[in-house]
């Protein structure tokens, strides 16, 4: 029964000529050792199935709290990780088992900023031998035009070309990030996996970092995949969001069809826990959330979220929902959707 | 800064605070030096160790006659002929004390050289590689490190015949695994570092890796421990030499100088026999370990 | 806990098992057959062939491998080469001294270097720490057989106040103070560098412990200063110390070499050395096994005993 419910979604979609990168079931599992042998007694089920699109050009939000297996994603589909099963197409291609070296041509049009800017450089080099890198990796640049492409990266991050002499240790977390981004962008890549690229930078910071980000994807045709915790990056950048929950997605849908009106019970409360602007709504009746998140390891039956959701019915502790919508594309998996 | 630097800066335009564009960033190696240089005792050890290569580089010159001839009396005391005396076979104890530390820098350097060489690559490859490689190699250092290391020593060099050479390549062979263990737990850790990560998802092959991106990391604890095995391996070669197991005479080392003074007359009557050997090696090991703990504090990054 | 216990014993077995293939090569390297020594030189070739048939000596290297192993598997290590008698006896004879002298180098060690850690922790920066930590790079420094050396010419030689070797008195009756009398020496040479050794480690824990928060916590509620250091600090810094101690052992077998050589002690260091010297194979590799067993029990009960004492820790 169980197998048959965790079987690919019924949910329709059609493969539009604009979808650049598509996940189907994706998982990765990790497992735990124990007892004498260290033999395998079971998985950190990180992510268990996932399902999605991201189109040419936009943002695919990603948001839940940490453990959800939001970042596990990102970087399965760049292949730092191994999937457990599932699909990852790029452009229809199928990758998820291209080995290293298959792999290698593909690293020019998939790319990654990581969340800490100060572990994400190299600490022993020069910000221009970090950039260097990729070029001289992938043969993208001779010597002499490499210094020119250099200058390039640092003039679009907004990085005076005069530090690319310093080590990163020298630089502000900004700065680095700054840096980071300008060696993602040094393959001239098309989809990039953002790993909450903001989330340990100071608030005034931040929303430099994600104009940027925004301005880039405007000169250069970009396609992100935008991990975060909370709403209010992905609110600000993001065209479309999901919502991830304990391995799983519970909410696809448009920025304005999340934000306006919420079908899964676990995104109105994420919404809850974000700042509302507008001090006139803030009456709004809140839904609190209960208990602790469950290990990844033992996820709960039938629907992962009934042990904290506020509105759970028998139901919802047998049988697993899909993830289900409407033509417009907004779908929730829940079966008292509202 | 240079004019052409200014030149450079002038070309591309850019509008740099001058403050910042003038100081260029201290270099890594001169970061490490100037750490070092405030630890007073590791300064004198690395200018002792310096002394000790010299001495070693002019030992033919220095040495006021061949260390093995027999030029006067047998074990005379120190004289203006003799400064430190004669052994019990009539040879100049001080060219022989001069003679003997090339012995001793020899044995240092070219074991650690070879044994850091070899568990660095064992190391990083074991770690990088994971899986049934690095299990099959962690046993294997299991294996050598349970070892008890005087022990095998010796029982090796009973069984293959003591030599310079023997003791090199046993102290090496039986060395690496403690190397291998230490960069295999830095890359592990490295391994995980976003950095990393990123040269991965960047595409770079993974000898590059290994040697841009998770070698230099490995460096400081390595380089730390190869100056600590430097004294190490001279103390355990003057060990064996001593026990007439290491650098066999006529070859002069301090171990083996020392081996002459373990009956109880030369012990009481002429200490110039045991005396400046010993010290010799003391000094040597206490200036290495000295450069050694100077390094650890000035490559510690956490300072 | 004990699932850990038990992975790492399992673990030993192959271990173990590389360690007698390594001793088997090691010693099959020997120039000539190890075995010559057993054959009279008079003896007619043919006959010696017999015997090294008998001896099974003409068996391929693997098999002698099997055969040796299978012996030292039911407790029988053989026969020394150079006495005949039992090499069980041999090391039987000689490992209460080595084990007494051990435990006394340890001991003493703890006692010179726990004190002037703490001390030298709590004077950081002063001429004391300079003081002690300079001494203890020269107790790490110095080789043991110097060290014995210029201690038998000072107590021996010159003040003629201590033995100069061996573990009792000529004719003595070898009582308890005479035989204390006869360790000072070799253990206080065992003992230098495992102190300089552990009082770095005693005062790099004190240091540590004594910037936590609880001892903050302790002094501000008024605890003297003296209970701080004693009762909070003191506890915390030196349970890694006595933890590790475990982990001296290696170093106390190699010690123990050189300096029963020097000081004439009737030890397992000795019997070493004087199989080695009389190419005694039978009685190496049993004395190497032993020591492995030792150094691997010790590793694994100082791993166990350091994530006993720190809950933080968990082994598996």
């Amino acid at each position: 029964m169980i197998e048959l419910e965790s079987m690919p979604l019924p949910v329709s979609r059609p493969d539009t000529a604009d979808t650049l990168l598509r996940l189907d079931g994706l998982k990765t599992y990790y497992p735990i050792r124990k007892g004498l042998l260290g033999r395998v007694k079971g998985h950190v089920k990180a992510v268990d199935g996932v399902s999605l699109d991201i189109r040419q050009g936009e943002t695919l939000g990603l948001v839940g709290e940490s453990g959800c297996g939001k970042s596990t994603i990102g970087r399965t589909i760049l292949r730092l990780e191994q999937s457990t099963g599932g699909v990852i197409r790029y452009r229809g291609e199928d990758i998820t088992h291209y080995s290293t070296s298959k792999m290698r041509p593909m690293r020019t049009e998939m790319q990654m900023i990581f969340q800490d800017p100060f572990s994400s450089l190299n600490p022993w080099m020069r910000v221009r031998d970090i950039l260097k890198e990729p070029m001289i990796a992938h043969d993208k640049a001779s010597s002499a035009t490499v210094d020119a492409e250099v200058d390039r990266l640092l003039d679009a991050v907004g990085i005076p070309r005069a530090y690319k002499e310093r080590y990163a240790h020298e630089f502000s977390g900004g700065q680095r990030q700054r840096i980071g981004i300008a060696r993602a962008l040094a393959l001239n890549p098309k989809f990039i996996v953002c790993d909450e690229p903001v989330s340990a930078l100071d608030v005034s910071i931040q929303a430099q970092v994600l104009n940027l980000l925004k301005q880039l994807q405007k000169d250069m045709g970009l396609t992100y995949l935008f991990i975060a915790h909370g709403l209010g990056a992905v609110k600000y950048i993001s065209t479309r969001i999901a919502v991830m929950y304990l391995g799983k997605v519970v909410e696809i849908g448009t920025k304005e069809e999340i934000f306006r009106a919420p079908k899964h019970p676990y995104t109105q409360i994420l919404l809850n826990a974000y700042p509302v602007p507008n001090p006139h709504l803030r009456g709004r009746e809140k839904i609190v959330v209960q208990g602790d998140v469950p290990s990844p390891a033992n996820p709960p039956s039938g629907c992962r979220f009934h042990t904290r959701c506020p509105f759970v019915q028998d139901r919802c502790r047998q049988e697993e929902p899909a993830l289900l919508g409407g033509i417009d594309g907004h779908a929730a998996a829940c079966h008292y959707a509202f | 800064m240079s004019s052409t630097d200014i030149q450079k800066l002038a070309q591309s335009g850019v509008q740099a605070i001058p403050s910042v564009a003038v100081e260029l960033p201290e270099t890594r190696f001169r970061q490490v030096s100037r750490r070092f240089v405030k630890n007073k005792m590791a300064v004198i050890g690395l200018l002792f160790c310096l002394l000790l290569f010299a001495i070693g580089l002019f030992a033919p010159l220095l040495q006021p006659y061949a260390p093995d001839e027999i030029t006067g009396d047998f074990a005379a005391a120190p004289s203006s002929a003799h400064w430190l005396g004669t052994d019990q076979i009539g040879r100049d104890v001080l060219s022989r004390l001069i003679s003997a530390t090339q012995v001793s820098l020899l044995v240092g350097f070219a074991t650690v050289a070879i044994y850091v060489a070899f568990g660095t690559v064992v190391g990083l490859l074991s770690a990088y590689y994971g899986g049934w490689i690095d299990t099959v190699v962690m046993r294997i250092t299991d294996m050598f490190m349970a070892f008890p290391f005087m022990m095998v020593i010796l029982v090796v060099v009973s069984v293959v015949g003591p030599s310079l050479f023997t003791i090199i390549a046993v102290l090496a062979l039986f060395s690496w695994p403690s190397i291998a263990r230490l960069v295999r737990g830095s890359v592990l850790s490295l391994k995980q570092a976003d950095h990393v990560r990123a040269a991965v998802s960047l595409g770079l092959r993974t000898p590059r890796i290994i040697r841009h991106h998770i070698f230099p990391g490995a460096m400081a604890p390595i380089i730390v421990n190869a100056t600590f095995g430097v004294a190490s391996a001279i103390l355990t070669e003057s060990g064996l030499s001593f026990l007439g197991m290491g650098v066999q005479p006529p070859t002069a080392s301090w171990g083996n100088m020392l081996s002459e003074a373990q009956s109880i007359s030369v012990l009481s009557g002429q200490p110039w026999l045991w005396l400046p050997a010993g010290l010799a090696i003391l000094l040597t090991v206490l200036a290495i370990n000295f450069v050694g703990d100077g390094l650890r504090d000035a490559l510690d990054p956490k300072q | 806990m004990i699932t850990y216990i038990a992975r790492r014993l399992l673990i030993f077995v192959p271990v173990l098992l590389g360690i007698t293939i390594i001793n088997f090569i090691i010693i099959n390297m020997a120039p000539g057959n190890p075995v010559d020594m057993y054959i009279d030189p008079n003896m007619s070739p043919a006959i010696a062939e017999a015997k090294k048939e008998a001896l099974g000596l003409n068996d391929p290297l693997f098999i002698q491998y099997f055969k040796w192993l299978g012996t030292i598997l039911t407790g029988d290590l053989g026969y020394s080469m150079s006495s005949f008698a039992p090499v069980a006896q041999l090391i039987g004879e000689r490992i209460m001294p080595t084990v007494t002298l051990g435990l006394a180098a340890l001991v003493l060690a703890l006692l010179i270097a726990v004190p002037l850690g703490i001390l030298s922790a709590l004077k950081q920066n002063t001429k004391i720490d300079y003081l002690v930590t300079g001494l203890s790079f020269i107790g790490t420094s110095i080789p043991n057989f110097f060290l014995g050396l210029a201690l038998i010419y000072i107590f021996a030689v010159n003040l003629g106040v201590l033995p100069t070797g061996g573990m009792q008195k000529l004719g003595g009756d070898g009582g308890f103070g005479d035989r204390m009398i006869h360790m000072i020496l070799p253990a206080i040479v065992l003992a230098t560098a495992i102190a300089g050794r552990k009082v770095r480690y005693v005062r790099a824990s004190m240091l540590d412990v004594l910037k936590q928060d609880y001892l903050r916590t302790a002094r501000s509620k008024g605890v003297h200063e003296f209970w701080v250091t004693n009762k909070h600090a003191l506890r915390n810094a030196l349970l890694p110390v006595i933890t590790v101690v475990g982990l001296e052992i290696p170093i106390l077998l190699g010690g123990a070499i050189i300096t029963e050589q020097i000081f004439q002690w009737p030890g397992i260091g000795q019997l070493t050395l004087q199989s080695m010297m009389s190419r005694d194979y039978p009685t190496i590799m049993a004395l190497n096994l032993i020591a492995a067993i030792a150094v691997l029990g010790a590793n694994l009960l100082t791993d166990v005993m350091y994530s006993a004492a720190d809950p933080r820790i968990k082994v598996g």
